[in-house]
């Protein structure tokens, strides 16, 4: 199996060729996008037989790299879990592509790092040495940076890539310290040699915080996201989709590796920053979509929480895993996985309807769109699949693995640490708060953009999608729904990955009748999203066929009546600033948020002005001064470059002196 | 038998909260006029109302798409699932381990979620007043909703109603710290999500008031019946979590026979007529808040439904 996936992303590396070859033909650009497309497919199907079979491990030794090492790639349930993402999202991104590479005005700026983009994501999730995962991962790194560059001549692009490649570097260097460490002094690089490895607890908890603030830049953990919200937005959108649907979770797949896998026990106490910070990216990066007026931004943001909420699943399972309760850590750890897997369906789902309604309309600020469900009939029904899924709203898929959360949570009284019996719930407090703000969010990014009247011509003159695009995200929310009524079947596929990271799996849910859910114990809690969906749908629909029958069914079509008071222009509508207002001032203090009025002196005709702005804390007090610290250094050390040619063998000699008597001294 | 005659409970469960619902809206209404020295109309009311309605056509805004039409059905579709699953005068609910009380949440949050859609969809400044603010609120709600389903989850050690209801109307439970917290947070909650008068008024005509009202604005005909009617069962479905979790004496246990059922049955139309009374007692000696103490009002609700979660990691027994 590893040489078919292994060859597969030799495949996508070979594409990239080609595609550098022959660039800027639309025939090219159509024929790398459909090979992408049968690559990720094969890739995805590798992962489901490899899960499904429950296959062992394979592995494969390639002489490439450095040359006493090579490169080892591994498949086992782990990687082949994070595969069948992988594959399922790419496979999407890339059939969406060949309608939407059509639009996209220079395309030999894509169509080379598109597939090797996704060949080096292929590669971290089967690389089995940490030279080969390090170097897949900054090649994954660099081929998204030049990918969020495609559109290099607008200058809030070329902040954002800049500013990605310093957070995407950062995060390889603490990446890199991580590997060094669990290497130990004997330089054990191949991953089965780390997994022998014995560390003491202040060295695996240490090991654990590198990897957190090293997978946690790229998968976007506060206060690390903030080039998430503006790299994620600035790509095209179906590398947007990949980036937020599936390159997140190939960062997630780095510290599951590492925490559950390499680096063997890990004390409870080092979950407790995990669900932490997990906890509160969840409810910061939802409050920050809730207020944002950039509609990919929006999703980019809810992309942070949706990794809040899974890293808070993580730690919850490294508490249970640390204390011996391996079923209970299998539940929070396949409510995790199976986040991770609904969350790349409709956050690429959502990602392609924005990059849809982007180029209907040109428009990527909210308030410039409005109506479309008229426009984009069938575009808006998949994006209400899409938001009803994110929403965590039953019996959408989004809700069974906020269910599966919410029942890992609630068995916490049977962990022994106090700290973490308090710490739990108020975690799954601060998750149930994301849940209602993620239903206010996207009530908000759907109802501004495709309910209502338009705000602009360009939404006044939209046209529905190419056929490719409608194709691409009608699969996605026909697995959104699939995945929401039957649980069961994603469950039992992840279980061999859980089984592997915690030594224990769910009970096998494929017996269960009426395709229940049943984590714990049959009278505890069980869900079935099937008899939701039918019990709702056969309700809704007699009740709408016996009020048709029995009462009346005339209809007429009258001027909207808004209290006998409608005004013909649509900036009277509720937009995305007013529709956020009562939660940004609800939330004021974390969201920094201000509004200024600005009246003019009575007698002047000129219009008031109101503006509301909310800043990011993270940006404001980390960031900016640690970028003023660098720069007043960068001045000082300015002088430097003006010596004398005495003055810098001076400098050198004297270097050299320290160094040797550091060297003496260590010794 | 057993098979048919659980089914035919649930059935008839479910066409009693729909028959009773309306009746609910018009003795709470029926009880705030006297209270206040009106005569105030008749408790059957309501139902005239929907059958009114219900004949009526439809008056459509012009730009309404199919999700402003659709969108009464689904609400009345989720809220009729959700008051489903809650036991009224029986436990033995043939479907209630098909969604649990988190689930039953998330399903009214699925019909508010329609609700607000439906506000936004005409383009109207009242409808997005009204879901703008709706969502707010529960997003505060919502939450505090869960950890009140945490604190009675950890106190009768599962999330399906029909246990828990079995386990609280078993005695083991006694007068517990913790269950008062979550008693007053879904008071609490109920009062919001219903759209009651601290928080909402389901009798304004001040527009800039309105939260619930605003958002259904456009709707007429059978559409507004649908979404009235779902409006009554949520209402009811409060008064019957309130009731079978907190107060489930008399609720018939899982094999009653048709006796045992008539008693809980009868019990059940007490208990709501109280909780009617009780409400209109509460609504006509309070004000109303303005919008932005609402948050106030409900992070009492959210940090009660904490603590006690907490008071129960502390000790089993409180």
């Amino acid at each position: 199996m590893i040489e078919i996936a292994a060859s597969t992303a030799l495949c996508l590396l070979m594409l990239s060729f080609v595609a550098t070859a022959m660039r800027g033909r639309l025939a090219v650009s159509a024929a790398v996008y459909l090979g992408c497309a049968v690559s990720c497919f094969a890739l995805a199907l590798v992962g489901v037989w490899t899960l499904a079979t429950q296959a062992g491990a394979s592995a494969m030794r390639v002489p490439v790299g450095l040359p006493w090492l090579g490169a080892h790639l591994r498949l086992d349930a782990l990687s082949a879990a994070f595969l069948t993402l992988l594959g399922t999202g790419g496979a999407a991104a890339s059939v969406y592509a060949i309608g939407y590479g059509r639009h996209e005005h220079e395309p030999h700026r894509v169509l080379p790092f598109y597939p090797g983009f996704l060949a080096a994501m292929t590669l971290v999730l089967l690389a089995d040495d940490a030279f080969t995962f390090l170097l897949s991962w900054e090649v994954m790194s660099l081929l998204s940076w030049a990918l969020v560059l495609t559109h290099h001549r607008e200058e809030e692009n070329r902040t954002a890539g800049y500013l990605y490649l310093v957070m995407a570097g950062f995060g390889t260097m603490v990446l890199l310290l991580a590997f060094g460490l669990m290497a130990g002094a004997g330089g054990a690089y191949d991953f089965a040699a780390m997994r022998e490895v014995a560390r003491s607890p202040a060295l695996a908890a240490l090991v654990l915080a590198l990897m957190m603030v090293g997978a946690g830049s790229k998968a976007g953990l506060m206060p690390l996201h903030v080039w998430l919200p503006v790299a994620h937005p600035a790509a095209p959108s179906h590398v947007s989709a990949l980036m937020s649907g599936v390159m997140t979770k190939v960062a997630l797949y780095g510290f599951v590796r590492v925490a559950f896998d390499l680096l063997g026990p890990v004390a409870w106490w080092m979950s407790v920053p995990v669900v932490v910070v997990g906890a509160v990216t969840a409810v910061m990066g939802i409050l920050f979509a809730n207020v944002d007026g950039d509609g990919k931004r929006v999703l980019a943001y809810s992309t942070i929480e949706n990794i809040g909420v899974i890293f808070t699943a993580l730690g919850l399972a490294l508490a249970f895993r640390a204390n011996e309760m391996a079923g209970l850590a299998a539940l929070a750890l396949t409510a995790g996985l199976v986040h991770a897997m609904n969350h790349m369906m409709f956050k690429s789902l959502l990602f392609m309807v924005a990059g849809a309604v982007l180029n209907a309309t040109g428009q990527r600020d909210l308030d410039g769109l409005g109506g479309l469900i008229h426009r984009m009939p069938k575009t808006a029904f998949l994006a209400l699949v899409g938001v009803t899924a994110i929403a965590a709203l039953p019996p959408l898929n989004g809700f069974v693995s906020e269910w599966m959360l919410f029942q890992a949570v609630l068995q916490s009284p049977n962990l022994p640490q106090p700290g973490l019996q308090f710490l739990v719930p108020a975690a799954g407090g601060l998750l149930a708060l994301a849940a209602a703000l993620a239903a206010a969010c996207f009530v908000r990014f759907y109802g501004v953009v495709f309910l209502g009247r338009p705000r602009s011509d360009a939404a006044r003159e939209a046209g529905e999608t190419d056929r490719w695009s409608l194709t691409a995200m009608g699969a996605l929310a026909l697995l959104c729904v699939l995945a929401g009524i039957v649980p069961g079947v994603l469950i039992d596929l992840v279980a061999p990955a859980v089984e592997l990271a915690v030594g224990a799996g769910l009970p096998l849910q494929a017996g269960n009748s009426w395709f229940t859910l049943i984590p714990v114990a049959e009278g505890r809690s069980s869900y079935s999203g099937f008899l939701v969906m039918v019990f709702i749908a056969v309700s809704g629909g007699a009740a709408a066929w016996l009020v048709h029958r029995l009462g009346s069914r005339r209809l007429r079509r009258a001027p909207a009546w808004d209290c006998g008071l409608p005004n013909a222009d649509p900036v009277t509508q509720y937009g995305s600033g007013s529709f956020a207002q009562p939660i940004r001032r609800v939330m004021a203090p974390v969201l920094a948020a201000r509004e200024t009025v600005t009246m003019p002196p009575p007698g002047d005709r000129a219009a008031a002005r109101l503006a509301a702005r909310t800043e990011d804390l993270a940006w404001t007090r980390v960031y900016m001064p640690i970028i003023a610290f660098v720069g007043a250094a960068a001045t000082r050390f300015n002088a430097l470059q003006f010596l004398t040619i005495r003055r810098y063998l001076s400098l050198v000699f004297g270097s050299l002196i320290l160094l040797l008597t550091g060297l003496t001294i260590w010794n | 038998m057993e098979l048919t005659g659980n089914l035919i409970l649930q059935g008839v469960q479910m066409l009693v909260v729909l028959a009773l619902a309306p009746g609910l809206t018009g003795l709470v209404r029926k009880f705030k006029a006297r209270l206040t020295r009106r005569r105030g109309a008749p408790v059957v009311q309501p139902y005239r109302d929907l059958m009114r309605l219900m004949r009526k056509e439809v008056v459509l805004a012009e730009n309404a798409s199919w999700l402003f039409r659709v969108s009464p059905y689904m609400i009345f579709a989720a809220t009729w699932v959700a008051a489903a699953l809650v036991p009224t005068f029986a436990i033995g609910l043939h479907f209630t381990w098909t969604a649990d009380l988190i689930a039953l949440v998330a399903l009214l949050g699925s019909a508010r979620f329609f609700l607000a859609l439906a506000g936004m969809d005409v383009g109207t400044s009242f409808g997005g007043i009204g879901s703008s603010r709706e969502m707010m609120i529960g997003a505060f709600a919502e939450p505090a909703m869960l950890l009140m389903a945490f604190t009675i989850a950890l106190v009768a050690g599962s999330t399906q109603l029909s246990n828990i209801v079995a386990f609280m109307a078993s005695g083991e439970v006694g007068i517990r710290v913790s269950m008062g917290m979550a008693l007053i947070a879904l008071i609490i909650v109920g009062l919001a999500e219903n759209a009651r008068i601290p928080v909402d008024n389901p009798a304004t005509h001040l527009e800039l008031t309105m939260v619930h009202e605003a958002m259904v604005l456009e709707y007429s005909g059978r559409h507004l019946a649908m979404i009235e009617l779902a409006a009554s069962l949520k209402l009811l479905l409060y008064m019957a979590l309130i009731g079978c979790v907190f107060f489930p004496w008399g609720i018939a246990p899982a094999n009653a026979g048709v006796g045992g059922l008539a008693i809980g049955g009868a019990i059940f139309v007490l208990k709501l007529a109280a909780g009617g009374a009780l409400l209109a007692l509460f609504e006509t000696s309070i004000a109303k808040m303005r919008v932005f103490r609402v948050p106030d009002f409900l992070g009492v609700a959210l940090m009660l439904g904490l603590l006690g979660t907490l008071l129960l990691f502390v000790s089993r027994s409180l």
